[in-house]
């Protein structure tokens, strides 16, 4: 079985309507949308919802008023100003703010101070016309989308064994931080999507470093190159640096944007070049999974 | 609505400045460019503007102004060190931590700093007092001032490749005692940690998207996101005729006031493309920002 993993740095640079496209390509394919911070991959691949999983991203501490002291015990410890004085002098959670660690609770001497599991998201098993997909919806202003990565993850490898499908494409999230790491830990493959703009440059140095770091073969391509061919030939000589690989070059063409507004791949909604690169950057990428193996 | 003079300091609490933030859901919306053209803006009104950017994962704000270095500072996270000769096996750190970052293996207690909170939790619960902590780097935050435009301060965060841990850090950048006129957060995008923390305090937040299903998508993730923090803000709506207008349709049905509109122009996509502000460039936007702080004035008056 094989994971491609779909990532930018920056954000916008077209990771998704590259990943859809990629699944209409690929099918059969189990598809997963690890941006669960701003999932979007759905809007494309028009998912059918088969099972709904809540997600318990860990533990948060609930007071119960008719046992607090109002010692203060708790907001003298907790490291995230979590516990907050309201009115009238009580103590109430800022669940905002708590880590769920639980070291207020462990102080507290009334054991006034529950640590409560809390539900922050949900997961979704589906089927596409393209084969089957995870996906997920982090609660608004939560955490941990760190771990809900992980399950959307694990959740696709098994359907991908279940269903003896032997590729998984995942359509990652922008940054460098805590949901991207989960999100390429340990796969196969990851294609960066990049721009050629100032920031598209800097951000593909700091992504490649990071691909680098946890050595995963790592290649890229360069999205809407016509917008700066400076740029775009600063970006082909920063590959070369940096010892990636430039799998393809996709043109600018507002058609992307038009398919997404129908909701269907770029590959399926038009034939015009955009298409075609497109292709091309898929079957590059595919032939280099498979090679290094 | 009763609109007043824009920078007036007056309408201030504290002489304290005017937090300004520019969030999105979906990344690459725009909300570098606005940020980076409102602190020019703001500052050729002759205000003081310092211009924070809390995308400490990809910070890209000082791309587009000539800066010099003041300094850098280390932003580190204490976590624990074990000490042998006291540890005496229990497993008590190992069964308290929820973050499965400290754990009893066979003869020794293993520490693994990249899942550490730094909660104090397993040093608080040593019966042996054998764990004391250490300060681990998570990366840095630099400030910057700008060559030509003293009025603008700049000041971003930069988090360690490898490193998850950009809540502290965005922190480090916002920990800042300030007399300018205004301050201007960009902040990463999505709807989760990093965000929150880079948009509490703020006066009025300035959520950015595009007239495109993904921008509408990740726009309405972003406004639960904020009627959750209870933050006054309004949309703006980037590359306008790029897309269809669904967006607006929805601004409409939401009663949500759309602040700012900036046209899609293959112009402005250049001199971004190069790291460049375009207000310099195209002075005929300077009405657009005008309008924008009118309307913010208002709302946080």
């Amino acid at each position: 079985m094989k994971e491609i993993v779909v990532i930018s740095g920056k954000g916008g640079t077209g990771k998704t309507s590259i990943v859809g496209s990629f699944a209409a390509l690929a099918q059969p394919a189990v598809l997963a949308d690890c941006d669960v911070d701003a999932a979007d991959l759905h809007l494309i691949l028009n998912p059918e919802i088969k099972t709904s999983i809540p997600f318990s991203g860990g533990s948060i501490a609930q007071i119960d008023q008719n046992q607090c002291s109002v010692c203060e015990l708790c907001a003298q410890v907790c490291r995230f100003d979590a516990l907050v004085k309201k009115k009238l002098g009580r103590y109430s959670v800022n669940t905002m703010a708590c880590e769920g660690c639980g070291v207020c609770a462990y102080v507290c001497p009334t054991a006034a101070i529950q640590m409560v599991p809390h539900v922050n998201g949900q997961l979704f098993l589906s089927g596409t016309k393209y084969g089957p997909m995870v996906h997920a919806k982090l609660g608004a202003a939560e955490e941990n989308s760190g771990k809900l990565v992980s399950l959307v993850r694990s959740h696709a490898q098994k359907l991908a064994e279940a269903q003896g499908l032997d590729l998984i494409i995942v359509d990652g999230s922008p940054g460098t931080g805590c949901p991207v790491m989960s999100s390429i830990t340990g796969t196969d493959a990851v294609l960066i999507v990049t721009e050629p703009t100032v920031s598209g440059i800097h951000d593909l140095i700091r992504v490649a470093e990071l691909t680098n770091h946890f050595k995963i073969p790592t290649w890229f391509c360069i999205n809407k190159n016509d917008i700066n061919p400076e740029n775009t030939r600063q970006l082909i000589d920063l590959g070369i640096k940096l010892g990636v690989e430039l799998l393809g070059q996709i043109r600018f063409d507002k058609i992307v944007t038009q398919a997404q507004i129908a909701a269907q791949p770029v590959v399926e909604f038009t034939d015009t070049d955009v298409a075609s690169e497109i292709t091309a950057v898929w079957q590059a990428l595919l032939k280099k999974v498979n090679s290094n193996s | 609505m009763v609109v007043t003079p824009a920078g007036n300091p007056a309408f201030r609490k504290n002489n304290t400045p005017l937090k300004i933030a520019i969030a999105s859901g979906k990344g690459g919306t725009g909300k570098t460019i606005i940020s980076t053209n409102l602190a020019y803006y703001l500052s050729k009104l002759g205000k003081t503007v310092q211009y924070l950017d809390c995308d400490v994962e990809e910070p890209n704000g000082h791309l587009f102004f000539h800066t010099d270095i003041i300094n850098r500072e280390d932003v580190t996270l204490a976590i624990p060190v074990v000490d042998p000769e006291k540890c005496d096996l229990c497993g008590a750190c190992g069964s308290f931590c929820a973050f499965g970052a400290i754990a009893l293996a066979g003869e020794q207690v293993l520490t693994f700093s990249q899942l550490c909170h730094s909660c104090g939790g397993c040093s608080l619960v040593c019966p042996q007092h054998a764990i004391s902590e250490t300060a681990r780097s998570l990366g840095q935050t630099i400030n910057a001032s700008i060559k030509e435009n003293p009025l603008l301060e700049l000041r971003y965060g930069i988090l360690n490749i490898g490193e998850s841990m950009a809540v502290p850090v965005i922190k480090q950048v916002k920990h800042i005692s300030s007399a300018a006129d205004y301050m201007v957060i960009d902040c990463p995008p999505g709807t989760s940690c990093p965000v929150i923390e880079s948009v509490t305090d703020a006066d009025f937040v300035l959520l950015v998207t595009e007239p495109t299903p993904f921008g509408l998508n990740d726009l309405k993730l972003a406004v639960d996101m904020l009627g959750k923090l209870d933050l006054p803000f309004g949309i703006a709506i980037n590359q306008i005729g790029l897309g269809d207008d669904r967006v607006q349709a929805y601004c409409r049905t939401e009663n949500l006031s759309i602040v700012l509109e900036i046209p899609y122009s293959r112009k402005i996509a250049g001199f971004y493309s190069k790291g460049q502000l375009f207000l310099p460039e195209l002075p005929e936007f300077n009405n657009l920002f005008e309008n924008l702080i009118h309307l913010i004035e208002a709302v946080a008056a």
